[in-house]
């Protein structure tokens, strides 16, 4: 979760199987029929079809409840495919609108059924830039930014992204169709400590929410930081929580008079 | 035997690391009048140039820069738009 909080995803390698894989393809092909706004999993996703079965992977299944909980809504779905040798990327955008909830966030499982190459156009997301407050694709100027990530993947690979992570599909430039399935999920219920939670205090999730991105202007990147630590205060309940002191040192105002 | 030439523009952003443009290039955009290229989003990983100063060295001109504005009041925490943006350009000539 921590690494989730910093980077604003969470990567998933090949954890559909092949043949399910190859089922996928041809489901997506065929277009998945939109559902309404705000369905229960249960009430769209029959038993046994293959979305549902998607989602019943032990590895999906766990990654979106320690996100956003038991039974979350279904926003919206939707097959995106990018055409062989197709002009242009798309813009990079965050989905819907602005989006400036701090104690919540949805997230946007992405599916992909067959191995991205690079010249695939695979998705292009960009790490640590989910908490930046623009609207949609106001970030179409940004051609590329440093350490981004250009998707690369195996087939059977699943990446839940913060509704907030600016991305958007690169150009295919080869000679492949390429296929990928995002749902994206609303909480129902309060995102807090939703995941196990029993290593909190490992040294190791402090480091997690320490990273920084190569893209991060310096004192920017100062600000990533401080806004990471509400974030993560959001979801942990702990209001002491800090990292190099960002948050603390700004909201010391004493109120106790000089004896 | 004369040529017809004519001009076209072409356009780099620069996105720095501090407001100074001799500070590292974090981001990078270019759009090229000429068509020869087609650039695009995620198109590189590498920065064409380790600084803003490093790009005056291959010939890029400058004609704009951000204007440093302070945050606004209650918003001073909030991260946006990337700060330090500079465009470039390099104007050259075309057949017609």
């Amino acid at each position: 979760m921590a690494r989730f909080v910093a980077h604003g995803s969470l990567r998933l390698d090949a954890v559909v199987p092949p043949e399910m894989n190859e089922e996928g393809i041809k489901v997506l092909g065929e277009g998945v029929p939109g559902v309404p706004y705000g369905s229960r999993i249960t009430d769209v996703y029959p038993e046994g079809s293959f979305v549902r079965r998607l989602l019943e992977i032990p590895a999906v299944a766990g990654a979106l409840r320690s996100l956003v909980g038991p039974d979350p809504t279904v926003d919206h779905h939707f097959v995106h495919i990018r055409e062989p040798h197709e002009g242009q990327a798309q813009p990079l955008h965050g989905d819907a609108i602005i989006d400036v909830r701090t104690d919540a966030f949805d997230v946007q499982l992405m599916y992909y059924p067959q191995d991205v190459t690079l010249d695939m156009g695979g998705t292009l997301s960009v790490p640590g830039s989910h908490l930046r407050r623009t609207n949609e694709s106001d970030t179409g100027r940004y051609q590329n930014l440093r350490g981004q990530s250009r998707l690369v993947c195996p087939a059977g690979t699943v990446v839940f992204l913060h509704h907030g992570l600016w991305h958007g599909g690169r150009r295919n430039d080869s000679d492949t169709v390429r296929y990928m399935f995002k749902i994206r999920f609303n909480p129902t219920v309060r995102q807090r400590r939703l995941w196990d939670t029993s290593d909190l205090a490992d040294p190791r999730v402090r480091r997690e929410l320490s990273t920084t991105f190569p893209w991060y202007e310096h004192a920017t990147g100062r600000l990533e930081m401080y806004n990471r630590v509400l974030l993560w205060r959001a979801l942990t309940g702990d209001d002491t929580f800090d990292l190099e002191y960002w948050v603390t040192r700004v909201s010391n105002r004493p109120q106790e008079d000089a004896a | 035997m004369s040529t017809n030439t004519s001009t076209r523009q072409q356009v780099l952003v620069l996105y720095l690391a501090t407001s100074a443009l001799d500070s590292e290039v974090v981001g990078w955009s270019r759009y090229d009048g000429t068509a020869r290229t087609s650039p695009t989003t995620g198109d590189s990983d590498e920065p064409p140039y380790k600084s803003g100063v490093h790009a005056l060295e291959d010939g890029w001109r400058l004609f704009q820069a951000a204007q440093l504005i302070p945050p606004y009041p209650g918003h001073e925490y909030d991260v946006s738009f990337l700060k330090h943006e500079f465009f470039f350009e390099k104007v050259v000539e075309v057949d017609q």
